[in-house]
């Protein structure tokens, strides 16, 4: 012994792990896709293309599971959505050889403006996205298709999402990837450039911006729920791997607080037997 | 144990549907049998697929009953390892795996390890299984595990010490997505765990993972045979449906139990010994000399350590 008193190791503060290997995952995302289209006697689907990550690669997913005669893209432009936004998504059109229909949803909004009366930004932007929803669901009927969902795990955990607008789809294969994974997928699926280095933008009002919204970068919150979600690692230890603890504090509680959107409706018990609580069947029930 | 071929089926079972599934099997078993299998290996729960939850008593079966009959019929032709809900007498439900040869139900081994963690919940909707047995079959002795079962080593461990030279691994091991360098990264994880398993039990391992998306959960597949060493035989892709044909070469067990002599060397007294003392701590149980009366009067069985721990508390209630 030497005498000194041996320092004991700090233990590392814990890392998110972010890394995903973009061929194996798309490989499960297609066979998904292709799965739960074909099961529930469809062979295509309908995707709103807003010219953003999230819808491009779910496009560029679908596209390689049932092939481009089978997804419909549609751009749903309002007035005051951006030009480039409807050019990136034509651009997505283009490269996939997919179906695509332009359905501009100005009239549907502003009649609903017309015939409710003047509402602030943030309810016309959650008009925008049900609209959205109306055209994508009436169409996806027309087309014999199902609606594909482009939510990712980031706006799933934070509740960032319209509830039955842009969160309505009858299956999304971007749910369990966070914002930064759904990137490394689109890089690895060749999407166009632009796309894939724009601003992240849900485009409800000129200029709006999904991190200034939300008051914090896409790059630090992914870790952080990375952190928190994945590898289960307390609120205290997630400060300790360099997340300043209000950040922390205001995540959490931003989770907690939209659970809501991320549950069906709740179902008052009343009988012996209760949709959702003993009422257990598998969504996928005998296919 | 002599050469056997074994076919490795690697299927997508539709989910509660047992006519379908039924049909799936016979289809894969003539196939099998065509490629020259002796024996062909399913996964767990082939006959129903995986979330069932409520569909659980909708798809039970007896293995006495008219269910089986079709397979029974197969197995006269090649002999058939595969999962099902079993209705067991008293309307027990388990996940279940039967071997059926000649026309006969060899053995059935009822999942004792049901998951209940994370996303499963097997223990909601299953009966545990409470028999752990070895058993002959035309080609050698065998023991069959499911999934979750594998993960517990004192599973192999017994079946290998009742002299069981194949394990039969039936599993729905669903992915957790895929890393760089690593792959499905639970596909690799069952893979360490096989090899392991096997080195340790110095016997064969037929692993037989389903593929499939139910409920956006997916199967991995990455079906595998391992010899004694832990080398692999053959292996099966991830995530798509297949089939193989692997030979087990009663040499290669004699050699990796002559040049790792493991099982002989097991010191079971020992094991013995320090199990019933972990009992007694864990349990709280009274020392040897004073349990010698009261387990003398109680029947001890396979069942009775389930018991231990309620008849502990009521023997310390008394004492107060």
């Amino acid at each position: 012994m030497t005498g000194t008193r041996a320092r004991a190791p700090r233990l590392a503060p814990p890392e998110p792990d972010l890394a995903i290997d973009a061929e194996w995952t798309c490989r499960i995302l297609e066979g998904f896709v292709r799965s739960e289209t074909r099961r529930s006697g469809h062979s295509r689907v309908v995707v709103g293309l807003s010219g953003g990550l999230d819808s491009t690669v779910a496009a560029y997913l679908a596209t390689r599971a049932l092939g481009p005669c089978s997804v419909i893209g549609l751009l749903l432009p309002y007035r005051t959505s951006s030009p480039d936004s409807l050019l990136d998504a034509e651009r997505v059109v283009g490269a996939l050889g997919i179906l695509a229909e332009k359905v501009d949803i100005t009239p549907i909004v502003d009649g609903f403006v017309r015939a409710a009366g003047r509402v602030g930004r943030v309810r016309l932007g959650n008009v925008m996205a049900r609209a959205r929803m109306i055209v994508l669901y009436d169409r996806s009927v027309e087309y014999g298709a199902l609606v594909l969902g482009t939510s990712n795990k980031t706006e799933l955990l934070l509740g960032y999402g319209t509830l039955h607008g842009d969160m309505a789809s009858a299956l999304n294969p971007l749910g369990d990837l966070y914002k930064a994974q759904v990137r490394a997928l689109g890089a690895w699926l060749g999407i166009p450039r632009p796309i894939l280095a724009k601003t992240p933008t849900a485009d409800l009002w000129p200029h709006q911006s999904d991190e200034a919204e939300l008051g914090v970068s896409y790059e630090q919150v992914d870790r952080l729920l990375a952190l928190l979600v994945d590898a289960r690692v307390s609120p205290k230890a997630a400060a300790s791997a360099g997340f300043p603890r209000r950040l922390v504090e205001r995540v959490l509680e931003r989770v907690r607080r939209t659970q809501f959107k991320r549950r069906p409706p709740v179902v008052a018990k009343v009988s012996v037997r209760t949709v959702a609580w003993d009422f257990r069947y598998p969504r996928d029930w005998a296919t | 144990m002599r050469p056997v071929r074994v076919a490795l089926a690697q299927v997508s079972p539709r989910l509660g549907d047992l006519g379908k599934n039924v049909e799936l099997v016979l289809a894969t078993s003539r196939s099998a049998e065509r490629a020259g299998a002796q024996v062909v290996v399913f996964p767990e729960l082939a006959l129903s697929g995986y979330v069932l939850r409520d569909i659980v008593p909708e798809v039970a079966i007896a293995t006495v009953g008219q269910g089986f009959a079709p397979l029974l019929a197969a197995s006269r032709r090649i002999d058939i390892v595969v999962g099902f809900v079993e209705e067991a007498p008293g309307h027990r439900f388990h996940n279940a795996a039967a071997y059926l040869s000649e026309g006969r139900v060899v053995h059935v081994h009822r999942k004792i390890y049901l998951p209940n963690y994370g996303l499963f919940q097997e223990g909601r909707d299953f009966a545990p299984g409470e028999r752990l047995r070895a058993f002959d079959t035309p080609y050698g002795r065998a023991g069959i595990l499911i999934c979750e079962d594998c993960w517990h080593p004192t599973t192999a461990w017994l079946l290998a010490h009742q002299g069981a030279e194949m394990l039969f691994v039936l599993s729905n091991g669903p992915t957790r997505g895929a890393r760089p360098g690593r792959g499905i990264t639970s596909v690799q994880v069952w893979h360490e765990l096989l090899k392991v398993t096997a080195q340790f039990e110095t016997a064969f391992i037929v692993y037989v993972n389903r593929v499939g998306y139910e409920d956006g959960l997916n199967f991995g597949g990455g079906s595998e045979v391992l010899d004694p060493f832990g080398r692999t035989v053959c292996a099966l892709p991830p995530l798509d449906e297949a089939m193989t044909v692997a030979e087990l070469d009663p040499e290669v067990l004699r050699r990796a139990r002559t040049a790792y002599p493991l099982l002989r060397d097991d010191d079971l007294e020992l094991v013995r010994r320090e199990l019933e003392r972990i009992r007694q701590t864990r349990y709280e149980l009274p020392e040897p000399e004073e349990s010698a009366e009261a387990s003398a009067a109680q029947p001890s069985g396979a069942s009775g350590a389930r018991r231990t721990p309620r008849s502990a508390r009521s023997r310390r209630g008394a004492a107060l």
